[in-house]
C-alpha cells in the first residue's frame, strides 16, 4: 500500500484498557473523500478505535498517521490543536454548548482550532440551519441539534471526520439524511470520513466496511 | 469568540446562581467600602480640621465635648470662660498664638461663630466673593452654609439663639453677608463666621438689663453686665456698631466679657508638657488636646468597627465558599462540555484559564456591585440624616484603598476556582466522552 496517497493510515494498532485484554485492530487506509463504515457489536472496541484515530487514546502499539503526521509524536497542547484543526468529531448525542447560540458553537470551534476554515454562516445555510443561527441550543429539535453538531465538526474543514453512532437516536428518515449529509460534506472538503456504528440502516449508504471483532 | 466571552456566557447562562453569588459577595464588600470611606474621611477631616491646633482651652467639663464643640463644631460647648483669664493665657511665653471663639447662635442649624481673622488663616481659606468681616454684624459664610442657606453677598438674616435649630430668633439685629468663602473641605464650610463683638452685641440686644454675654445651656456668668453698665470708655460713647472689630487677638473692651473657648498653638514642644497641666490645675478652665481626645474617641468606636469588619469578612468568606460550590457543581454538569472543548482543540491550560476567568469575572462583578452598593448606601444615609456628624462624609469620594477591594475579590475568585480548575485539568476526554 502506498502511504503517500493515503490521508489516513493505521498500522497494527493495539490498545489495552486497564485490566483488560489488549485489542488488536485491522489496519485502515483511507484517501481524501473516501468513507469507511466501522461495524461491530457493543463492547467490541469500535469506540476505542475511534478514540485512537482522534488521538484521544494513545495506542500501546502501532501508529495512526493522518496527513503524514504520526499522532503519537504529538504531545499535550500540540495534539489538542492538531485535533482541533484536522479532526472533526460527531458524537452520538449532539453535545452542543448550551450556553451559546448555534452560530457561537461553530465560532467556538474556530477559536479553539485557531483556524478560519469555512464560514459558519454559509455552512449553516448549506445545512438548512440559517434561520437558527442565533437560536439558543436548547430550542433545537433532536435532528437540528445533530445537524449543528455536524456543522461544528466541519467548520474547521478537517482532514478527517469521525462520527460515533451519529444515527442511533434518529428515526429512519433523519438517519439516512444525516449519513448522506456527512458523506456529501466530507466529499466536498476532501476529508476522509469514518463512521462507527452498529446501525444496520447505515450499511446501505457506505460501501467500504470494516468489521471490528473483540478477540 | 474567546475565553472571556465564553466564561461570561457560562455565567449569564445561570443568572440566578451568578446573581446570588455576586450579591452575596457585594454585601460583604459594601460593608468594607462603607467602613473604609467613613473611617478614612472621618480621620482625614478630623486631622485636617485640627491641624494647627495644639490645645483647646475652655470651661471645665468633658474634654472630648470641648474638642468636639470648639474644633469640629459638633457637640455643645462646655460653657464660657472669662476673657480676662483667656487673655492671661495668650500672654504666656509657651503660647505662640491664641484664637478666641464665641458661640451661642445659629442660622437654621449652621453655627454662628465669633472669632478673629486668625481663624481664617488657620484654615487657609480663600474668598469666593467679598471679604472678611470688619464691623459688628458683618458675617462671612462658609461655602456649604452659603449654599444651604441660599444667601448671597449683601443679604441680611437674623440668628436664632442656641446651637441647634428651634430656639427663638434674635430679631433686633440683622447680620449682613460681606464675604463668602470658597469650599475648603474643612469645618469652616459649615460655619457662619463673624466677629466676637457681633456675638456679644447680639446677646445684649435681647435683654440689656439681664444678660450681656451668655452661653446657650450654661449661662455661667449671668448678670456680668449689670455692674458694667457704667460705660465710661470713649469706645462705648460712640455707637459700638460703627467701630471696626478686632482682626487679631481679643476685642478691646472695658467690660467683663466672656468667650467660649480658645484655640492655642504652642511656641515650642515644652509647652505640650507644661501648658495643659498649668491650665488644668491653676485656673478654673480646662485644656484638652485634639490629637489625644480624637484618638481616645477612635478607640471607643474601634469596638463597633471591629465588629462590622468581622461581619464583612464572614460575608466575604461565605461568598467565596458559595462561589466555589457553584463553580464546582456547574463543572460537574459541564465535564462533557469540557471534553467537547478539548476535542475542538482546547488545551488543558485553556480549560483551567476558563474556570479561573469564570470565578474571577464573578467576583469582579461582585466587587463592582459592592463598591457601588457601599457608596449608594452611604449616599442614602447622608441624604436621610440631618445629623451634621454624618453629613461630614462625602459618599462620592473614591479612595485608592478601594483598589484593595478588587484585590480581595480577585483573591476570593482565585481561591474559589482553585479546586474546580484542578478538576478541569484532570478531566480525561476519552473517558468522559465514552460515558453515556
Amino acid at each position: 500500500m502506498n502511504l503517500d496517497f493515503m490521508l489516513l493510515q493505521t498500522n497494527s494498532l493495539r490498545f489495552a484498557h486497564p485490566g483488560q485484554a489488549p485489542i488488536s485492530f485491522p489496519d485502515i487506509s483511507l484517501a481524501g473523500g473516501e468513507a469507511l463504515l466501522i461495524l461491530g457489536q457493543s463492547g467490541s472496541g469500535k469506540t476505542t478505535l475511534l478514540n485512537l484515530l482522534a488521538g484521544l487514546h494513545t495506542p500501546s502499539q502501532g501508529s495512526v498517521v493522518l496527513d503524514g503526521v504520526n499522532l503519537s509524536t504529538l504531545k499535550g497542547h500540540r495534539l489538542d490543536l492538531f485535533r482541533g484543526q484536522h479532526v472533526g468529531i460527531v458524537f452520538q448525542k449532539p453535545h452542543l454548548i448550551a450556553a451559546l447560540s448555534v452560530k457561537q458553537n461553530l465560532e467556538l470551534a474556530q477559536f479553539f482550532g485557531k483556524k478560519k476554515g469555512l464560514s459558519p454562516t454559509e455552512l449553516l445555510q448549506d445545512l438548512g440551519l440559517a434561520a437558527k443561527a442565533t437560536a439558543a441550543v436548547g430550542t433545537l429539535s433532536e435532528g437540528e441539534a445533530q445537524r449543528v453538531s455536524i456543522a461544528r465538526a466541519l467548520v474547521n474543514s478537517p482532514k478527517l471526520i469521525l462520527a460515533d453512532e451519529p444515527t442511533s437516536s434518529l428515526d429512519d428518515l433523519h438517519a439516512q439524511r444525516v449519513v448522506q449529509l456527512l458523506k456529501a460534506q466530507a466529499a466536498k472538503i476532501g476529508a476522509a470520513l469514518v463512521i462507527v456504528t452498529h446501525d444496520q440502516r447505515v450499511k446501505t449508504e457506505v460501501s467500504q466496511v470494516l468489521e471490528v471483532k473483540s478477540a | 469568540m474567546n475565553l472571556l466571552t465564553l466564561s461570561w456566557k457560562y455565567l449569564s447562562f445561570r443568572p440566578l446562581s451568578t446573581g446570588l453569588n455576586a450579591i452575596l459577595l457585594a454585601f460583604g464588600l459594601a460593608i468594607i467600602t462603607v467602613l473604609l470611606l467613613v473611617q478614612h474621611q472621618f480621620e482625614q477631616k478630623m486631622t485636617r480640621d485640627a491641624a494647627g491646633i495644639d490645645l483647646v482651652v475652655g470651661a471645665k467639663g468633658s474634654p472630648l465635648q470641648l474638642i468636639l464643640a470648639s474644633v469640629y463644631h459638633i457637640d455643645f460647648p462646655t460653657g464660657n470662660i472669662k476673657m480676662e483669664e483667656a487673655q492671661r493665657i495668650s500672654r504666656n511665653r509657651l503660647v505662640k498664638q491664641v484664637i478666641p471663639l464665641a458661640m451661642g447662635d445659629n442660622r437654621q442649624g449652621f453655627r454662628i461663630v465669633g472669632t478673629n481673622h486668625d481663624y481664617l488663616s488657620l484654615y487657609e481659606v480663600s474668598f469666593a466673593a467679598g471679604k472678611a468681616w470688619e464691623f459688628p454684624f458683618e458675617v462671612t459664610l462658609g461655602a456649604s452654609a452659603a449654599q444651604a442657606l441660599g444667601l448671597k453677598l449683601g443679604d441680611s438674616f437674623t440668628g436664632s439663639h442656641g446651637i441647634s435649630v428651634g430656639s427663638h430668633d434674635h430679631d433686633q439685629q440683622q447680620f449682613k453677608v460681606t464675604g463668602i468663602l470658597a469650599p475648603t473641605g474643612k469645618v469652616v464650610d459649615r460655619l457662619v463666621l463673624t466677629s466676637i463683638e457681633s456675638v456679644w452685641y447680639t446677646h445684649e440686644e435681647q435683654g440689656e438689663e439681664s444678660v450681656a454675654t451668655e452661653e446657650v445651656e450654661l449661662p455661667l456668668e449671668e448678670g456680668t453686665s449689670h455692674e458694667e453698665e457704667d460705660h465710661d470708655a470713649h469706645a462705648e460713647a460712640l455707637d459700638p456698631l460703627k467701630v471696626p472689630v478686632a482682626a487679631q487677638g481679643f476685642p478691646s473692651t472695658n467690660q467683663e466679657r466672656e468667650v467660649t473657648s480658645l484655640l492655642v498653638r504652642y511656641r515650642n514642644p515644652m509647652a505640650a508638657i507644661q501648658l495643659p497641666r498649668m491650665i488644668n490645675s491653676a485656673t478654673s478652665m480646662q485644656a484638652a488636646s485634639p490629637a489625644f481626645e480624637m484618638s481616645r474617641l477612635f478607640e471607643l468606636l474601634g469596638v463597633g468597627i471591629s465588629l462590622l469588619q468581622g461581619l464583612a469578612i464572614a460575608l466575604v468568606v461565605i461568598a467565596g465558599l458559595s462561589i466555589f460550590i457553584a463553580l464546582y457543581n456547574s463543572l460537574k454538569e459541564r465535564k462533557y462540555d469540557l471534553a467537547i472543548l478539548r476535542t475542538l482543540g482546547a488545551s488543558r491550560g485553556q480549560l483551567v484559564t476558563l474556570v479561573f476567568l469564570e470565578g474571577i469575572s464573578l467576583t469582579t462583578l461582585g466587587a463592582l456591585l459592592g463598591i457601588a452598593l457601599g457608596h449608594g448606601f452611604l449616599a442614602i444615609v447622608v441624604e436621610l440624616t440631618a445629623q451634621e456628624v454624618v453629613n461630614l462624609v462625602d459618599p462620592w469620594v473614591f479612595l485608592p484603598e478601594e483598589g484593595l477591594i478588587f484585590g480581595y475579590a480577585l483573591a476570593v475568585g482565585m481561591l474559589a476556582s482553585l479546586i474546580p480548575a484542578w478538576s478541569a485539568y484532570q478531566t480525561s476526554i476519552a473517558k468522559q466522552l465514552t460515558k453515556t
